[in-house]
């Protein structure tokens, strides 16, 4: 198939982007979205033009540093999959697709499609994490039973892989999905139980910090997540803050 | 230097070529010709000019021979004592650090997987001051995060026979025993403690409904000790580490450079002493120092361009540590996982792994019949309208005993081995049949018993089934169906080998330490532990056994040295060369600017790569790669075109950098590979196999470690050879049957 691509360029963060058209060629549909890029930006460097940046790596949907908005929608039109994994079977001949970087004051923009993703790192810094050192003299793993519901439940928040993709949707720009995720995994587990308090406040005050903004319930995180971390999640975190606060 | 060879100057290369000295000088700088540099002035080696003039020439193994030493040159400082009491002996004997001389001591790490990650908080938590280096932008994307399967601990949570000694024994056989003995019974015995530090720090593993861990077998193994996480064992064990690094981020312990790629190693005084990164957000070339270096760097698979590595997985880091003196322990041992989503086109960048665990429950097999073979590729038949009689389920016909739970590397060769005559499936003839009808009717059944649901329809039944396999396996069906968009509940998955891990590695010993004082390597970047061939659920293991529970302890040992030290000034002549040296290394590729994007040389080399160095090799094969990867690497030289600037954000520059270290450790691979005239594990030598078709090792020649060092051109690496004693262990040939 044959497409148009517009897509933001930006060369620094300094300077202003704009949109770019891009025409490419003999796109096969089993190519993933990554690939269609690749074909543009071999291209564009045998033409003598700067490729443009994009941030990809495992390319199998579990790194989470890809990160393209693609027709309006973080990781485009699929569900449940992120950019890497996205096939150009999703779209049609003669279509034009429109690529931007996530767009989050606390996500600034590095070059062209990539961002700075690292206040998701200072919010796990400030808490995102069970205070035990490595000894290799913790309890037997076996010692404490876990409920199969609840290891299920933390798990299912666990497999967050810290994309951006609730915050680009978000119209409010709230992370209130990815860092509930974290506390919500933590806080189901026996071991995350006992600095729950603390880490709850300490990681949703970082969050605040870092110019997130705040959740009011649209959802859109939900949809666009590519693991279909589930909203119950921010409700948990609501719960597990409040509980904190009182107690506090 | 070369006892045969004969040094030459500059004025007499010329005189000998008939051109100027500037002309040679040119040849020189460009690479092509290789000089020493003797006192100041250029020395060219007879036997470098030579292949300068006839690069065609194939490698000759006459030629290496003449360089081989019969003494090891390093200890490999396996404490002495019965097996069992190794460990432990030597974590009481070794060197401590006191807490408040811990401060005073400053270590790097180069990767944040899991072998980086977890060395990096435990270094932190001891309390040394750690840097932690990744080139992706955080910490937690590091590529052990795309484990599927699982980890090996010997718990014997399920009562049927495991222990560590079994755990030990299968690792040596899984890899065909070419790996120390000391080694891999301590990585037994810490195995068990893996599983308690991760559960810890809030990792959420599968549970009974009991509530707790469940277990699942792996390939090559007759006890199930495998824990998991559904098919994300990598990600939530990598987020458990990340989150212990987190933790001493917050604190101050760890400095993380995040978007940062080490380019050189820096040796001060024979020891490792510091590393020159470069910042690629800005491209600001870096000195950093410290008083030990550890490299968690891993593997190269990314040398064969399609891997299941990710992109940016690279060999600069470990590259560079060869270059500066550390030896190159095994390259050739490759693993080709069995389970991968087949190639579908020119335009693949990747491959993807479906985790081994699927091999619990899907039978491989490929139609007996080459008329169905033909019909399926035309798109007349359907796989599942083909009957069980006229299937060929080729792992359970050939090795009765282990079936479709073979090691790696024997269901890796017996599917190319149908594919090659001609039964392969797909319109590329390159793929066989996962299939999971069974399994699920199987399931459906126990679940209707289960329930007490009698006169059910088959329907019915095996959506019952289907729901038990979803639970297991659901993000791996996920994930296919999403890529071949095909569904493997309804109809059997195409998989087919492809490259996935790197046994090969640099050379430590016991310590973890490389033939570099100072230089440690954990993880898979390392050789150790898994020999000619990796089980499944050991690489997170290992990576997390040397990072935790190794490394803390025996860098102490060194450390204890230089308590008195103080800090390591990078403002030395040592930092200033290397610092000078990835500079002028930076523009000579800048300025090249020739008409072909790094990618086309990248995958030129992954062709060679997996054609003559892939599943199985033979001598023809791997003298034709050694001249090919030499014409690619001068073509890359010459033709390689980077745009943008070197002081930019440039994803470019970065995987040109990359390819240049990966088109000099193709050739010692090749070389590696043409030196082990045995076949062994992830190894496959045509001219050393049985009756039978099955990999024939020789113990007599080659139980011993090829621990390549760098002469100073990379196609005349000189080989040490570390023999491999078993004095626990008898050495057989490995039979599944």
């Amino acid at each position: 198939m044959n497409l148009t691509l517009k897509i933001w360029r930006q060369k620094n963060p300094n300077e202003k982007g704009k949109i770019v058209s891009y025409p490419v060629k003999d796109i096969d549909g089993d190519m993933s979205f990554l690939e269609m890029m690749d074909v543009l930006n071999v291209e564009l460097i045998e033409k003598g033009e700067n490729p443009v940046a994009f941030d990809h790596d495992c390319r199998e949907g579990i790194c989470g540093m890809c990160s393209m908005y693609i027709n309006g929608e973080a990781h485009g039109p699929d569900r449940g999959v992120t950019t890497c994994q996205l096939h150009m079977r999703k779209f049609k001949d003669g279509d034009t697709i429109y690529i931007e970087p996530w767009r989050a004051k606390a996500f600034p923009i590095i070059k062209d499609l990539m961002v700075d993703r690292s206040a998701f790192d200072r919010v796990m810094n400030a808490g995102g994490f069970v205070s035990v050192n490595t000894s290799g003299n913790t309890i037997d793993a076996n010692a404490t039973p876990i409920p199969k519901e609840d290891a299920d439940k933390a798990f299912e928040a666990a497999t967050c892989i810290g994309c951006g993709a609730c915050v680009a949707s978000c119209k409010n720009a709230s992370a209130m999905l990815f860092v509930s995720a974290k506390v919500s995994q933590l806080a189901l587990l026996p071991q995350g139980k006992v600095e729950a308090k603390e880490r709850v406040i300490k990681m949703v005050n970082t969050m605040d910090e870092e110019g997130f903004g705040n959740c009011t319930n649209t959802g859109a995180c939900e949809v666009e997540c590519p693991k279909g971390i589930s909203l119950e999640n921010i409700a948990r975190m609501n719960r597990e803050y409040l509980k904190a606060m009182i107690l506090k | 230097m070369d006892k045969k060879g004969q040094l030459l100057s500059i004025s007499q290369v010329a005189l000998i070529l008939n051109v100027s000295e500037k002309t040679v000088r040119r040849h020189i700088q460009s690479g092509k010709l290789i000089s020493k540099k003797i006192g100041g002035v250029h020395r060219i080696n007879k036997s470098d000019l030579d292949h300068f003039l006839n690069p065609e020439k194939s490698f000759s193994l006459n030629d290496l021979k003449a360089e081989i030493d019969n003494s090891f040159p390093r200890e490999n400082q396996e404490p002495d004592g019965p097996l069992v009491d190794k460990w432990s002996t030597h974590k009481s004997k070794i060197k401590l650090v006191n807490p408040a001389n811990k401060r005073l001591i400053d270590i790097i790490v180069v990767g944040s997987g899991l072998a980086g990650g977890a060395a990096s908080a435990s270094l932190a938590e001891l309390g040394y001051n750690v840097k932690t280096f990744c080139f992706q932008d955080s910490p937690r994307r590091a590529h052990s995060i795309a484990a599927q399967g699982g980890i090996n601990a010997a718990k014997n949570y399920q009562g049927d026979g495991d222990s560590v000694y079994r755990l030990f024994y299968d690792t040596i056989k899984g890899g065909d025993y070419r790996s120390r003995e000391s080694n891999v019974h301590r990585l037994a015995e810490v195995s068990a403690n893996i599983i308690d530090q991760c559960v810890a720090q809030g990792v959420p593993f599968a549970r009974e409904y009991g509530g707790l861990l469940d277990n699942r077998s792996f390939g090559g193994v007759l006890v199930s000790r495998t824990f998991y996480a559904k098919g994300q064992t990598g990600q939530q064990l990598l987020l458990g580490a990340y989150s212990a690094m987190s933790r001493q981020i917050g604190k101050g312990k760890i400095k993380m450079y995040s978007r940062h790629e080490m380019l050189d190693l820096v040796i001060v005084d024979g020891k490792a002493r510091g590393i020159i990164a470069r910042n690629l957000v800005t491209g600001e070339i870096q000195k950093h120092s410290a008083h030990a270096v550890v490299l968690g760097s891993g593997g190269y698979g990314n040398v064969f361009f399609l891997s299941t590595n990710a992109m940016g997985s690279n060999v600069t880091a470990a590259w560079k540590a060869h270059l500066k003196g550390a030896y190159m322990a095994n390259p050739c041992f490759t693993q080709i996982h069995p389970t991968c989503i087949p190639v579908s086109g020119d335009h693949q960048s990747k491959l993807t792994l479906m985790s081994e665990s699927l091999r619990n429950d899907g039978r491989i097999w490929v139609p007996k019949n080459m008329e169905d073979v033909l019909a399926i590729r035309e798109g007349k038949l359907k796989p599942t309208e083909i009957s069980a009689e006229n299937r060929d389920y080729y792992l359970e016909r050939r090795y009765p005993s282990f079936g479709n739970l073979v090691p790696r590397d024997v269901a890796s060769r017996a599917a190319k081995e149908r594919c090659d005559a001609g039964y392969g499936v797909n319109k590329t003839g390159e793929a066989v049949y996962l299939d999971f009808a069974s399994a699920i009717e199987r399931y459906g059944n126990e679940k209707a018993q289960v329930l007490n649901l009698d006169n059910l329809s088959k329907e019915e039944i095996l959506s019952l089934g289907r729901k038990v396999i979803e639970n297991k396996y659901g993000n791996l069906f996920q994930m296919y169906y999403k890529i071949v968009d095909d569904d493997p509940y309804f109809t059997p998955m195409q998989i087919y080998p492809a490259v996935h891990y790197t046994m090969g590695g640099l050379w430590v010993d016991y310590n973890l330490m490389s033939s570099i004082p100072g230089c440690y390597v954990a993880g898979e970047a390392n050789f150790s532990d898994h020999g000619a061939n990796r089980l499944g659920a050991s690489a997170l293991m290992q990576g997390l056994a040397d990072g935790y529970f190794v490394l803390p302890y025996t860098i102490g040992d060194y450390l204890a040295d230089d308590i008195r030290t103080g800090p390591i000034s990078t403002e030395t002549k040592e930092f200033d060369d290397a610092l000078e040296d990835v500079k002028s290394k930076i523009s000579k590729l800048m300025k090249i600017q020739g008409e072909r994007s790094v990618d086309y040389f990248h995958r030129k080399l992954g062709k060679v790569m997996w054609n003559n160095v892939g599943m199985a090799r033979n001598a023809e094969g791997l003298n034709t790669a050694i001249t090919e990867i030499q014409k690619i690497r001068t073509e890359f030289y010459s033709n390689v075109r980077i745009p943008g600037e070197s002081n930019e954000l440039n994803p470019e520059l970065e995987k040109a950098l990359r390819v240049a270290d990966f088109l000099e450790l193709g050739e010692l691979m090749a070389i590696d590979a043409l030196n082990r005239s045995e076949s062994c594990g992830g190894h496959f030598r045509e001219e050393s196999q049985t009756d039978e078709g099955e990999a024939l090792r020789d113990d007599e020649n080659f139980t011993y470690v090829a621990a390549w060092e760098y002469s100073g051109n990379p196609s005349k690496p000189k080989l040490n050879k570390e023999n491999l004693e078993y004095k626990n262990i008898k050495l057989v040939q490995r039979s599944y049957k």
